[in-house]
């Protein structure tokens, strides 16, 4: 019961912040409401008994993410927008035909469909027992150890391709 | 009580908020941001499943999505800011020099 | 063996000749005159074969070429005293030509492309020749036309010469079409290909009536195109644009004789048909005898003259073949082969002294010229048929096969025939090489590779008509049909014939010589007759106007539409239109603007979403 009020709570609040990041028409209170945003989401991991994963969405969404936004939003010194430029007016008629429909199908999907996977061996007793995040770490580097190291080496070339992407050239 | 599709419902909503953001803003900051909320739309489904079927491989591709989706940001973001140097401008559809 | 060898030799030499030696001309020419010369040796052993063995059997060698149920074609060679007699001429002819032509074709640009012409040519004609059955015939059949194409165009920069080599190819076209509906016709009948075959068919009485008639008409349109017999004899006289040693070899020896050859060698077939096909191939060979022979009088172009007087002789042989003369004909074939490629080897040597065919710019050569003008002379006289040359007995067993076989008609239309041949062949010798001087320049006679040849075919002209006498065992006609053709009335016509030529020649000289009515009067007197000989009984002209015109241009134009309008306006066009259009309206989606791409993209993934569901 009281699950099902948090549930509804952060879920609500998550739709709401995220209806505001993409409403509003200054980017720096846009980044504001997408910091809510997560933190709801943060709270719905928990909710999800993964409690790694909320630290995880705080520390690299919140504390990286939005920051970094932030960052660039004083670097390039933006502005609020004014109300007739800040939504593309071309692409509203098809938005607003394609948003519902999109909503309407993959809401469709989500409660007609049938889960045919049987349950694995991570019950709820058996995390409490042995830890969430013990049986999450010692999954992701045993079992998951190469996609773990390929995502890992992506960020690195991620980051290297930031830096060399944003240095001024040819001016020093 | 708090099922599965609940969650996936939830996911859905957020899914389509992060792609009107896409299709409809022209700041392209902001557009960046609505991919993060498609992210995270992800990441909830992820974690739903994973949560309801007792699994472990969804809570490890939360883990994946979200250092990719900061390695995306990294990157478009700079992108954005060599794209701002040189043209001044951060609104989408004045970039189109792919058309050529 | 040596029989494939026949063809292969001449076929090695033009395509060594075309493909390494070009540059090179006395290689070339050397090469194409070996090939030639190197045939008639190999001939000689099956002609001397069958002068010993006159009654032998036909000697046949054949593979298979092609079978599938239902359809045997096999290519082989066909031995017997027709091919072997015909192998004589073409390769003998043809060597002596090819002699000459060393020293005709001297100093020209095409030097190795008229040899290597000249052996594709013999490699042809032999095909048709030895040929075995219809198919390989037909084959070879085209491949002359292809060479005689070629050589009558040699001189592809002068518009006339490609002209005519055009009129050649496409008016010898109308016949072969018939041509091959009549092996069609033939093999529907008799399920082969194969001569000796159909003949036994034939005599059996497998084929009916109305079959033979229909498979013998169409044989003939091959014929007729082949052998310029009215209505396609208009591409003969343009022939002589070509080299005068292809008019000697091509449009006088030998390829024009094919066309009687394939009456020869289907003769099988004239006899079993109903006399109605005969008496066609008879009277079409007749009336483009008197035909051509009046035409004669009134041309002034020296190869000319003598290219109307090939179609009268052609006209000869083809209504000897239709009387029934096979050995007539055969006759005068030979003989004509001789002296005809002797006049127009001489007509040539007279040309490249004077560079001229015009015969008015010509007159009191014989001073210059002598050896061309005696064996002119000699030729003329052959072809007159004066005895004892051997015209005289070629023409006298024509006539004499006619009368027997109760054509008056045509009996005194060949004798109307032999009175102008006479005028204008005798005209031709009087105003060329004797009577006044008209030329320019200074003429003298030609190198001996030219001469050479000259007198050996002016030996043969003069003599070849005595292997016809009747005393002689064998003599022509045993060796041809096998036994002493009929001579009903045999000396009326020797007679009336020399008679009747002497006049002509009387005639002649008395116009042309003495001047005791001048040419010019006769022509003033019979202007609108005179005009209408001048110019070919206007048949030159109504294939222009009528045909050319009206029904080939009608259908070019017809065509014209189909192409620009249907072809190209719908299908070429339209295809681009479309493709056009497509482009354009695509064009309109690659915006350059992301977010319209993004638009699609979820545009997409929403309708195979919806698919996904409902369908």
């Amino acid at each position: 019961m009281v699950e099902a009020i948090a549930f509804y709570v952060f879920g609500g609040l998550s739709v709401l912040t995220a209806l505001l990041v993409i409403f509003q028409r200054d980017p720096v209170r846009s980044a504001i409401y997408l910091v809510a945003c997560f933190i709801q989401v943060a709270a719905l991991f928990v909710l999800l008994r993964s409690p790694f994963l909320a630290a995880v969405q705080v520390f690299v969404y919140v504390g990286a993410v939005v920051v970094l936004f932030l960052f660039v939003i004083m670097v390039l010194e933006l502005k609020k927008e004014r109300f007739s430029e800040y939504i593309h007016r071309g692409q509203r008629p098809w938005a607003l035909f394609i948003i519902p429909a999109l909503i309407g199908e993959v809401g469709y999907l989500a409660v007609k469909g049938k889960s045919k996977a049987s349950l694995g061996p991570y019950s709820e007793e058996f995390l409490v027992k042995q830890g969430s995040t013990e049986s999450l770490g010692k999954v992701l580097f045993t079992k998951y150890i190469f996609p773990f190291e390929v995502v890992s080496l992506l960020l690195l070339v991620a980051l290297m391709g930031a830096i060399i992407l944003t240095m001024k050239r040819g001016k020093e | 009580m708090i099922t599965l599709y609940h969650y996936l419902v939830l996911s859905c909503i957020l899914f389509a908020i992060g792609v009107a953001g896409v299709l409809l803003r022209r700041n392209i900051l902001i557009v960046l941001m609505s991919l993060e909320l498609v992210f995270n739309s992800v990441n909830i489904s992820l974690a739903a499943f994973s949560h309801f079927l007792q699994s472990m491989a969804g809570k490890v591709f939360v883990v994946f999505t979200i250092t990719v989706a900061a390695a995306e940001v990294a990157v478009g973001l700079a992108i954005l800011v060599v794209i701002f140097r040189q043209k001044k401008t951060v609104y989408v559809e004045d970039l189109s020099e792919m058309r050529h | 063996m040596s029989i494939w060898l026949l063809l292969l030799i001449p076929l090695i030499a033009t395509t060594t000749i075309t493909l390494i030696t070009r540059r090179h001309k006395d290689l070339s020419s050397y090469i194409s005159i070996g090939a030639v010369v190197l045939c008639f040796i190999i001939s000689i052993k099956p002609i001397l074969y069958f002068l010993r063995n006159p009654h032998a059997e036909p000697l046949e060698q054949s593979f298979t070429w092609l079978n599938i149920p239902g359809l045997y074609v096999e290519i082989g060679t066909l031995l017997d005293p027709l091919s072997v007699l015909m192998l004589f001429i073409v390769t003998f002819v043809g060597s002596l030509i090819h002699i000459y032509s060393r020293g005709y074709m001297h100093g020209d640009p095409g030097y190795s492309r008229f040899f290597a012409c000249l052996s594709l040519f013999i490699f042809a004609m032999l095909g048709i020749v030895l040929a075995n059955n219809f198919i390989q015939m037909f084959i070879f059949w085209e491949l002359v036309g292809l060479a005689s194409y070629l050589l009558i165009g040699y001189y592809f920069e002068k518009p006339s010469a490609a002209d005519a080599a055009k009129k050649a190819f496409l008016v010898n076209r109308v016949g072969d079409f018939g041509f091959i509906l009549g092996i069609f016709v033939i093999f529907y009948a008799t399920g082969t290909f194969n001569f000796l075959a159909i003949e036994k068919q034939i005599e059996a009485g497998n084929v009916g009536d109305w079959t033979l008639l229909l498979a013998a008409l169409l044989i003939f349109c091959g014929v007729v195109g082949k052998s310029a017999q009215f209505p396609l004899h208009v591409w003969l006289p343009d022939a002589m644009e070509g080299p005068t040693p292809v008019s000697a070899l091509i449009h006088a020896a030998t390829m024009v004789a094919a066309g009687v050859y394939l009456l020869a060698r289907t003769a099988f077939l004239y006899h079993a048909a109903p006399p109605e096909a005969a008496m066609v191939v008879a009277y079409i060979g007749g009336f483009t005898a008197l035909l051509a022979a009046t035409i004669a009088l009134a041309q002034s172009d020296i190869k000319r003259v003598i290219a109307y007087s090939t179609l009268a002789s052609l006209g000869y042989m083809v209504m000897a073949m239709g009387v029934g003369g096979v050995s007539a004909g055969m006759l005068y074939l030979t003989t004509h082969a001789f002296f005809k490629a002797l006049l127009f080897l001489a007509a040539g040597s007279v040309i490249h002294a004077l560079h001229t065919n015009d015969i008015w710019k010509m007159g009191g050569l014989y001073r210059k010229m002598k050896i061309t003008g005696s064996t002119f002379g000699i030729g003329a006289l052959a072809m007159i048929g004066v005895f004892p040359f051997s015209g005289f007995f070629a023409k006298d067993e024509i006539l004499v096969a006619t009368l027997a076989s109760g054509n008056y008609v045509l009996f005194i239309g060949g004798i109307i025939t032999a009175f102008l041949i006479a005028i204008f062949m005798s005209k031709l010798v009087f105003v060329t090489f004797f009577g006044e001087e008209r030329y320019e320049g200074h003429p003298h006679e030609s190198p001996p590779v030219m001469t050479v040849p000259l007198i050996i075919l002016a030996f043969f002209a003069a003599v070849s008509g005595f292997v016809a006498l009747p005393g002689l065992e064998p003599n022509f006609s045993t060796y041809i049909d096998g036994h002493v053709e009929g001579g009903e009335g045999g000396h009326f016509v020797a007679i009336l014939s020399t008679l009747v030529v002497l006049a002509g020649i009387l005639v002649a000289w008395l116009i042309y010589q003495r001047g005791f009515v001048r040419a010019e009067v006769i022509a003033n007197h019979c202007h609108p007759l005179y005009r209408v000989l001048e110019n070919r009984f206007y048949i030159d002209d109504f294939y222009d106007r009528v045909i050319v015109e009206r029904i080939y241009n009608g259908i070019g134009r017809a065509f014209n539409f189909t192409e620009i309008h249907i072809i190209i306006g719908f299908f070429v066009n339209g295809s681009a239109f479309i493709t056009r259009e497509i482009g354009k309206a695509l064009r309109l989606l690659t915006t350059g603007r992301l977010q319209e791409y993004a638009l699609l993209m979820v545009g997409g993934v929403v309708i195979l979403l919806f698919f996904f569901i409902f369908g």
